[in-house]
């Protein structure tokens, strides 16, 4: 819709410059991130602050593959979502069996091993990350070094999630998933175990991470376990909480406002953490339903 | 008699030194509502949660329709076939009262493991669910959202949820716990409608609904079964009015 909108016309009216078009990119990567998070925050009520970790492992696949001279895009990204959704189908059969702050601390736990992890992996950079010299190649072809191109694939994955997303959570898959979020008590009463349904949700949150991980690293053609790091998660969920947990597409927005704002505010000054994290703790004290709720009372 | 719907074999419970069930048994037949009174403290509410499933007895058995259930968890019940009321409401309050019961029917009607067509557009979930309001007299309410319903519209919807899951046992938590005069006087009519298709467990407070519905009635005191018997029966019995109906009355 009017997000989409506005992303598709970017580069036709003077955001096509290299460096606000990859900026825009980083945006959609993160916002995809940010919208396989919403499905388990906004949908199952599971608060994840491991959700890096996705983006690692299918950054770290990409690298892997690089390494051993394997770059073709139809062998990249299904390794590198297959990977995340493995990995998070192992740990989420661990956390999802802990509710509440329980499932916040396990899950950033399995975030952190899967950062030292990283960090630790001395055959591709360790601490100091590996750089790519080149991106994936799609056919054969070196088409996703074009600017516009990566700009309008990104674009439409974004909406291709977003639709499935919503598809999901109004299906009967979703309705359980959602229902538990309310009353898992209830849920149990009528006759379904939660927990199946949830660590699907969250695998395939997992498995889009994975993907967008993947993405991250064709963008910036460099990996470093900072992709990983516990803040980034954080960053991730203050992009769901921001743009508003009741639509899958607020994630989307958050990421947007979040890149944008970040960005902004450090050409301002160089102190732009002491405007952004006052910011951020308004938004979460003042802004009930984020900005979309924001948009939808003025709307 | 045939073989009982619901039979509790002397199951006992114990927190720590406190011991809130005492080798109780007590059946329920299809067709027969058997309600459990007692004062409060007595462990009526510890006895649902082990008849639902929440709690598991430390000794005793429960067997529901011919099968030993009781290490089966809430979920697995349910799907046997045994539905259960909440004594404080438990409605999903984000949801359409026709969304809340639409879940009920859809736990009985295919595996929920399906990912695109939209649930709210399957017209035989939302018939079901719709039936179940009507039942109920909620059907006027479908749109609602559940957290805006009065306290009597939510026991109306916890009701038409547990018969949305086509139980063949009600366990019934205090459903006219709050409920005014007129809407006792409705669920009282409701209850008494659905015998015939269902067993039903009521844990009730109140004296008059229980006496005017019941079958058979078990007195709990004290985590202990002191009577068993027709409400004239109970109405006699000199242990019953001394433990519970001479305070109360």
């Amino acid at each position: 819709m009017a997000i989409f909108a506005a992303l598709a016309l970017a580069p036709l009216v003077g955001f096509g410059a290299g460096h606000s078009l990859s900026l825009l990119a980083r945006a959609m990567i993160l916002g995809l991130g940010a919208l396989g998070l919403n499905l388990l925050v906004g949908g199952a009520g599971l608060i994840s602050l491991g959700h890096a970790a996705s983006f690692g492992i299918g950054a770290y696949a990409l690298v892997m593959l690089d390494a051993a001279g394997q770059t073709d895009a139809g062998v990249v990204f299904p390794v590198a979502v297959l990977a995340a959704a493995l990995f998070a189908l192992l740990t989420g059969a661990v956390a999802i069996r802990t509710a509440g702050v329980n499932f916040i601390m396990i899950t950033l736990a399995f975030g952190q091993m899967a950062f030292f992890t990283a960090a630790s992996l001395s055959a591709y950079g360790g601490d100091d990350g590996y750089t790519l010299y080149g991106r994936t190649r799609l056919f054969g072809t070196r088409l996703l070094e074009n600017r516009w191109f990566f700009h309008y694939l990104l674009l439409a994955l974004l909406v291709l999630a977003w639709v499935v997303g919503r598809r999901l959570l109004a299906s009967r898959f979703g309705r359980v998933l959602r229902a538990a979020r309310e009353n898992p008590l209830r849920v149990q009463a009528i006759g379904f175990s939660p927990t199946p349904y949830r660590l699907l949700a969250y695998t395939l949150a997992g498995a889009l991470g994975g993907l967008a991980g993947a993405l991250l690293a064709n963008a910036t053609e460099f990996v470093a376990p900072s992709f990983i790091a516990w803040q980034r998660s954080g960053d991730l969920l203050f992009m769901v909480i921001l743009g508003g947990l009741g639509e899958l597409h607020g994630a989307i927005l958050g990421a947007l406002a979040f890149v944008l704002l970040e960005e902004y505010l450090a050409e301002l000054t160089p102190h732009w953490r002491l405007i952004f994290g006052p910011l951020l703790v308004l938004v979460a004290l003042y802004l009930k339903g984020g900005l979309l709720g924001l948009v939808q009372r003025r709307g | 008699m045939a073989e009982p719907l619901l039979d509790l074999r002397h199951i006992s419970k114990a927190f720590g030194a406190l011991q809130v069930t005492q080798d109780v048994s007590l059946q329920v037949h299809r067709g027969e509502i058997h309600a459990v009174i007692g004062p409060n403290g007595a462990g009526k509410t510890t006895l649902v949660h082990q008849v639902s499933g929440t709690l598991t007895p430390d000794t005793g058995s429960i067997h529901f329709a011919g099968q030993d259930v009781t290490r089966l968890p809430l979920a697995r019940r349910a799907r046997l076939g045994l539905a259960r009321s909440f004594q404080i409401t438990a409605v999903l309050p984000g949801f359409s009262v026709l969304e809340n019961v639409a879940l009920a029917v859809q736990a009985r009607r295919g595996s929920s493991f399906r990912f695109w067509r939209p649930a709210a557009a399957e017209p035989p979930l939302t018939a079901c669910a719709l039936d179940a309001l009507a039942q109920l007299g909620l059907a006027g309410r479908a749109e609602a959202l559940a957290g805006d319903l009065s306290h009597g519209e939510r026991r109306q919807l916890e009701l038409a949820i547990a018969l949305a899951m086509q139980p063949r046992l009600l366990l019934l938590d205090e459903p006219l716990a709050g409920a005014g005069p007129e809407e006792t006087e409705r669920l009282v009519g409701i209850l008494a409608g659905l015998k015939p298709r269902y067993g039903i467990l009521l844990v009730e407070h109140d004296m008059q609904a229980v006496f005017a519905l019941a079958d058979r009635i078990s007195v709990l005191v004290y985590g202990q079964v002191i009577a068993t018997g027709t409400p004239a029966e109970i109405r006699a019995n000199a242990d019953v009015r001394a433990a519970y109906l001479g305070e109360d009355h």
